[in-house]
């Protein structure tokens, strides 16, 4: 027979074809290691990015609330706001606020978390609210990972140090327009440059105030949240 | 099992230890002469200190993938090498994320998105492809740590000239006068461009410099004979 003739089945096979259980093997293997390698070091660190964490949100909790005496933090259960703190697993999926008071034990302002999606991936804030006035206390973000040089002007004194003092809802301004920020109580300046981060900061922060309101109107402080028995967690707990 | 060999070429030299480290410094720069991984230096190079960090953090993966791709490339079938080779690079990206994010979360913070992106950088899987799947673990090392300092050095170059036309500072301390007006260009994307182009030039012109010197220095100390040959090839 000629080799033009030659059937599929007649052709050469490479002698040093590598068995596929041998492929699959080796992947497995390298999967495994890679695996093992990163879940035993993020078990590792887990305590100590944990602990960073709470205390920039203790930091933030004490900006946005302008230094309160002390913070309580309330759990969202059964469609109200709670002081009873959920067990451990619970805790971790149980949205929470965090409510400021004085020396005097008067509540003072709640501080509120908001995720909200922006240019690059999901920006977290933090914003000190009034539920009674509606008025915003004060804004801090706690990560952004916007563009550097550019959209990263959101976590500048510049554009959060409007926010105190705003009521909601906040509507976003060209910055041609700055004199209406003077006479407009919700009207916040955008960054140039940056718009999509700026109107996502502003939507993340409307749409969390429209989500709890009604909690913050229905809540009224239980015995338990005495001043003497009330901390912010730091959100571990 | 077929795996990457290198094949040895009859009469060439094998480099020492010292060229392997050296070449990814100057000779191979991944930024000035391979130009790898222009996404990070357009990107977080408008301060010299983020240039650095993702310098350093490119480093590690770059060193320690190099070591790992190079101890089992005789273990590794042709066939999977490039799933093999992104799946160590991924792993120590990954490690490193969580490294930074332990050790220094402000820098981590800092760095934003740009540390997963490492694992896209085209330098890494060049060189696991190019050099530590053919070679020794202690060459691929010594070219793991010369290509990644080589980086570092590449970045913070960029990182440097942006930072002080764009902020008038230098890893943070003010360099320029007070009536130095900052060049904002230079802190957004197209800055990254310019300083880049600008660094090329700088190194362009350099070399050019180097090399009429040396013709002039090689016509100026030949025999007279030689003398009218040399003259005319560096003219």
């Amino acid at each position: 027979m000629s080799a033009t003739a030659a059937s599929p089945r007649e052709l050469p096979v490479m002698d040093d074809a590598v068995p596929s259980w041998r492929l699959l093997l080796t992947l497995t293997v390298a999967g495994a290691m890679a695996g093992l390698a990163v879940v035993v070091l993020y078990d590792a660190t887990l305590p100590r990015i944990e602990g960073y964490k709470a205390g920039v949100l203790r930091a933030a909790v004490t900006e946005v609330l302008h230094a309160p005496a002390h913070a309580d933090t309330l759990w969202l259960r059964g469609g109200a706001l709670t002081a009873a703190r959920p067990a451990e697993d619970e805790a971790r999926k149980t949205e929470r606020v965090y409510l400021g008071y004085d020396a005097n034990g008067r509540p003072t302002g709640y501080a509120l978390s908001v995720a909200e999606p922006g240019f690059s991936e999901q920006m977290h804030l933090l914003i000190g609210y009034d539920a009674a006035r509606h008025e915003l206390l004060g804004m801090k973000v706690l990560e952004s990972k916007e563009t550097p040089g550019i959209a990263d002007d959101i976590q500048r004194p510049v554009f959060t140090g409007q926010f105190t003092g705003r009521r909601a809802p906040l509507a976003g301004i060209k910055s041609a327009d700055r004199e209406r920020a003077a006479s407009d109580p919700s009207a916040v300046v955008m960054i140039t440059g940056a718009t999509i981060s700026s109107r996502a900061v502003l939507r993340g922060i409307n749409r969390t105030i429209e989500h709890w309101q009604p909690y913050l109107d229905a809540y009224r402080p239980e015995p338990a949240t005495a001043p003497h028995a009330a901390r912010a967690d730091g959100g571990r707990n | 099992m077929r795996c990457h060999a290198m094949p040895d070429v009859p009469g060439r030299r094998k480099p020492t230890a010292s060229e392997d480290f050296i070449r990814g410094l100057w000779k191979e720069n991944p930024t000035f002469v391979q130009m790898l991984g222009m996404c990070p230096t357009m990107a977080i190079t408008n301060s010299v200190k983020n240039a650095l960090a993702m310098g350093l953090a490119t480093l590690v993966v770059q060193f320690g993938s190099n070591v790992f791709v190079s101890m089992f490339r005789k273990r590794i079938p042709n066939e999977v090498r490039i799933s093999t080779y992104i799946l160590i690079i991924a792993t120590f990206v990954q490690i490193v994320d969580i490294g930074t994010e332990a050790i220094v979360p402000e820098t981590h913070r800092a760095l934003g998105a740009f540390i997963p992106l490492i694992v896209a950088n085209c330098l890494l899987l060049g060189r696991q492809e190019a050099f530590a799947a053919v070679n020794t673990v202690w060459r691929s090392a010594l070219d793991g740590l010369g290509m990644g300092l080589g980086f570092t050095f590449g970045l913070t170059t960029v990182g440097t000239v942006r930072e002080i036309l764009g902020s008038g500072s230098w890893l943070g301390f003010r360099v320029m006068p007070a009536s130095f007006e900052p060049w904002a260009i230079m802190n957004m994307p197209p800055g990254g461009f310019f300083a880049f182009g600008l660094v090329l030039l700088s190194f362009a012109w350099w070399k050019d410099r180097q090399k009429r010197r040396a013709a002039l220095d090689a016509a100026i100390t030949a025999p007279p004979l030689a003398r009218p040959i040399l003259e005319e090839a560096s003219v």
